[in-house]
């Protein structure tokens, strides 16, 4: 039985219970609505509710659980003499589940028997064969640890199927039935559905902690593993990123940090003056008009998707820079030698944070209280004056609590940096150079083939989690300086 | 400033400096000078970046509006039976025992006989000439046949996409000179496409393939589309829906309506706006630590893209929804409690209707933002695969792998033929266009339903 008929089991009974729950209620007030405690729906809703909520909840975590058991009991069963050298014990597991897969696959399309497939002392031989006609995928030869493993695999998973399945309806029938029998004219419906719901609304507002909560679980298990494999002082105060998929890699993060810090600064260096001038301008000295019209199509700036942003910089700002720069370019100064460089990043970056910045700058300066221009201007300041040696000023916190929020973003940007920075890593000060960023090392290191026992791999969650940590810092004291500085004035 | 508080000073002792009102002194000038410049660059700042929305909004159109045409050659190709169906039975089986390499001796011959209709005079062997067409045309024959096996015997006329070399001749972005170099095309096969364009064979046109296709290998940049990852986009976007929406308003009535203040709530709030900043990227990894390596959900699959791109996105619509609950005026509340409602019934029955459409606008906008999110979906292995079927039905559709629609744009901007570059900006138009839509649904909600009290 496929989890997609469950759910509407569960979901049929939901909706008998609600009309049983209903009509019962009804039928105990002898039909008078008004003896009842509350209106004949609640009624339903309780015994719907009742019959839904904890057995979806155990579906849940029973999902999320069994895999984890499963795993961890097969995993015992390999002796450490059946990993073969230079292997690891997760590359044997994800083997263990192919065959489990395949073994099921095969049974499915009639190509053997479920007690073939059940056979521990099968031959190995015709069982790979079997497997091959029937179309399945296997990589390695099978051996007959992992064979055994397979079939328990295949035991566990589908025992634990069944017992899910029979818990979970039988916690909804129970559930069904508690809630029916409780339906009384004077049972107190209303405010027990009530209660549930809120319940139900906490948890739902409570999934951002859990996310959170996964963010940094998620990577610290891994880094730590990394950690393991890897000495944190190469990762913190190493000089090199080298990484090697034959081991003996150098894999430190400074200068994947430098190169984020570069580009970084190059995107600010574009976009903070841009953005700062363009929210005096916008608040200060625009008419009702021209703000109506600029503000709006400044902001689709910040509406682009950064995948356009990275093509943008690949294909158009690289060339047209390589072709300003680069050997035989219209400057004929030779200093760049492919499109893939810092500026490139930095300058595409720094566009698309104008928006960011004047709108955040905006906002600000528009909280500055008028009564401080006023007196300004009345003591004969220009307009210019006024914006420089008053609003500034008193906005300043507030707008370099928005370059923070800024340069956030721009350390956590990935796309642009993937299409246009470059791969490698380096310490240098040349802008017209090629250079890596963390965000770039993190997609390179987990896209294609990953070996979750590699310290190559594993580099990726500690520097994911460095990059983490940095945003969320940058994030947390910027929004501290803004909300402190806008209390200020109200 | 300062300057003011000095003149008085001065005044009493000494003849006023410049003497008339009427004229300004060297310092007034200064400072006007001063005002007029300090406006100036902020007018600069702001017309740099109107040029630069200018400038990429012009060079997506001219780059991008390529990909929408493409060359294809028009040929009669004659359905030989006794290459195709040898036995002469019509067995749908026996027909499709030929294999896309023996349907191009049928093209080969197709194109000689239109060269001498046509009158060509070339020099170029036969094999040379048939380089010119697309290494899809075979396959696209080959589906023909077995879809219509009665057409065998007869003559057909049909319309075979060109090599992306031809097609990017046809388009001015391949000449003469740059492929002094390329082994695929030589200029004798571009006189030859030259004088197929003159007598009206070889045209371009409208590629609705482009937009509902599938993508296509390396080899043949002419055949690639964007339509599986759509679909692929779509199945996303069903996902975040069914999931943001429901978990997303639930948490905004939770906090705007019934949360104590205490330190829970305090968490809470923290976590949601800090989430809301974290780089998507760290979502991807989430993705894939918990959702691929710990629950083993598929690779690829749109599922978890969409699981990953809710997570994305609650933030945003928790925000928007927040703010739409608060604009309700509390007196509409005080009324539904007033003649009997219970808290709950307030909220659900009265404030949560009239916050909908701020809801649903906060709901189209977050929408727009996952659709056009790519970084995550590197890391969950969205990228790297060739959508080259459309899933079979609908759970396949959330679980088999797929691409999306950006991350079929980085795939094409990562590959080697040039040919590809065009395509990419045309998905990007594709992405624009479903962005565009969205947000000016969102804004015309927001005008249609908002209300002010």
């Amino acid at each position: 039985m496929a989890l997609s008929w469950l759910l509407l089991i569960l979901l049929a009974l939901a909706v008998i219970g609600f009309f049983a729950g209903r009509s019962r209620a009804l039928a105990s007030a002898g039909g008078n609505v008004r003896d009842l405690h509350s209106l004949p729906s609640y009624y339903g809703y309780n015994v719907a509710l009742t019959a839904l909520v904890p057995a979806v909840g155990v579906l849940i975590v029973w999902l999320l659980a069994q895999p984890m058991i499963v795993n961890s009991t097969v995993s015992s069963l390999i002796p450490d003499q059946a990993v073969p050298e230079g292997s690891e014990r997760g590359l044997i597991m994800s083997e263990v589940r192919r065959v489990a897969y395949g073994l099921d696959g095969a049974v499915a399309s009639g190509a053997m028997t479920e007690t073939q497939a059940q056979n521990g002392n099968a031959d190995i031989e015709a069982l790979t064969k079997t497997l091959k006609d029937a179309g399945q995928v296997l990589t390695q030869d099978i051996t007959q640890p992992i064979l055994v493993a397979a079939q328990k695999f295949r035991s566990m998973t589908s025992t634990g199927t069944v017992a899910m399945q029979v818990v979970v309806l039988a916690l909804a029938l129970l559930g069904a039935a508690f809630a029916y029998l409780r339906t009384h004219k004077e049972f107190r419906a209303r405010n027990v559905v009530e209660q549930g719901v809120l319940a139900l609304l906490l948890l739902a507002a409570s999934i951002a902690i859990l996310t959170t909560i996964g963010i940094v679980l998620s990577m610290l298990f891994e880094t730590m593993n990394f950690f393991q494999l890897h000495s944190w002082k190469d990762f913190f105060f190493g000089s090199t990123w080298a990484p090697n998929f034959r081991g003996g890699s150098e894999l430190s993060i400074l200068p994947l940090l430098w190169g984020t810090l570069y580009i970084s600064v190059i995107a600010l260096l574009v976009a903070v003056p841009i953005g700062l001038f363009a929210a005096i301008y916008l608040s200060e000295y625009a008419s009702g008009v021209t703000r109506s019209v600029a503000k709006p199509l400044l902001e689709i700036l910040a509406g682009i998707p950064t995948i356009v942003y990275g093509l943008f910089a690949l294909l158009t700002v690289g060339p047209a820079l390589v072709s300003m720069f680069g050997d035989g370019g219209a400057l004929g100064v030779g200093w760049m030698a492919s499109s893939n460089a810092v500026l490139t990043a930095g300058l595409v970056m720094g566009i698309m944070l104008i928006p960011f910045v004047s709108s955040l700058s905006d906002d600000i300066i528009n909280a500055v209280p008028q009564s401080m221009r006023d007196g300004s201007l009345g003591l004969g300041a220009t307009h210019s004056e006024t914006v420089r040696n008053v609003i500034l000023p008193a906005a300043l916190p507030g707008i370099v609590g928005a370059i923070l929020l800024a340069a956030s973003r721009a350390i956590g940007e990935t796309m642009i940096v993937v299409m246009a920075a470059g791969a490698i890593a380096k310490f240098s000060g040349n802008p017209f150079e090629a250079m890596t960023t963390i965000t770039t090392r993190i997609v390179s290191q987990l896209t294609g083939d990953t070996d979750f026992a590699s310290p190559e791999t594993l580099v990726a969650f500690a520097l994911g989690l460095t990059l983490f940590i940095i945003t969320l810092g940058l994030n947390i004291f910027a929004l501290y300086i803004v909300r402190k500085y806008r209390e200020q004035y109200e | 400033m300062t300057d003011i508080s000095q003149m008085p000073d001065a005044a009493p002792t000494t003849k006023p400096k410049g003497g008339s009102l009427f004229e300004k002194d060297a310092r007034t000038k200064r400072r006007n000078a001063a005002e007029s410049r300090f406006k100036m660059y902020g007018i600069a700042a702001i017309g740099i970046g109107l040029l630069m929305l200018i400038v990429l909004v012009t060079n997506i159109v001219t780059a991008g509006t390529g990909a929408f045409q493409q060359s294809f050659l028009a040929l009669n190709v004659e359905l030989k039976a006794d290459k195709l169906d040898k036995k002469g039975n019509r067995n749908i089986e026996d027909i499709k025992k030929v294999s896309t390499f023996g349907y191009a001796p049928l093209i080969a011959s197709a194109l000689e006989s239109e060269v001498e209709k046509l009158g060509i005079q070339t020099d170029l062997k036969p094999k040379e000439m048939g380089k010119i067409l697309s290494k899809a045309a075979q396959a696209e024959l080959r589906n023909y046949v077995i879809a219509n096996p009665d057409e065998i015997g007869k003559t057909v006329s049909f319309r075979f996409l060109v090599n992306s070399r031809v097609d990017g001749y046809m388009k001015g972005r391949v000449t003469r000179e740059s492929i002094a170099n390329d082994k695929s095309i030589s200029v004798e096969q571009l006189d030859f496409v030259d004088q197929l364009r003159d007598a009206g064979v070889l045209y371009k046109a409208f590629n609705p393939d482009f937009i509902f296709g599938a993508d296509a290998s390396d080899q043949r940049p002419e055949a690639a589309g964007i339509g599986v990852s759509m679909l692929g986009s779509l199945f996303m976007m069903l996902v975040v829906l069914a999931l943001a929406l429901p978990i997303g308003v639930a948490a905004s009535i939770y906090l705007e309506e019934f949360a104590p203040q205490n330190r829970l709530t305090d968490i809470i709030e923290v976590n949601i706006s800090n989430l809301a900043a974290v780089p998507s990227i760290v979502f991807g990894i989430l993705g894939l630590a918990v959702f691929i390596n710990y629950m083993h959900l598929p690779t690829s699959a749109p599922l978890v893209g969409g699981l990953v791109l809710t997570l994305m996105t609650l933030p945003t619509i928790i925000i928007s929804t927040r703010a739409s609950l608060k604009a309700v005026p509390p007196s509409i509340r005080d009324a539904a409690l007033g003649v009997g409602a219970s808290k709950m019934q307030a909220v659900f029955h009265h404030v949560l209707p009239l916050a909908a459409p701020g809801i649903l606008t906060g709901t189209i906008i977050g929408l727009a933002q996952a659709l056009g999110e790519t970084a995550p979906l590197l890391l969950i292995g969205m990228v790297g695969f060739i959508a080259s079927n459309p899933p079979d039905g609908i759970v396949a559709g959330f679980l088999s792998p797929n691409s999306a629609m950006p991350a079929q744009i980085y795939e094409w901007s990562k590959r080697a033929d040039p040919a590809f570059y065009e395509r990419a900006w045309g998905g990007i138009i594709i992405l624009l266009i479903f962005l565009v839509t969205m947000n000016t649904i969102a804004v015309l909600l927001r005008r249609r339903f908002e209300r002010r009290w």
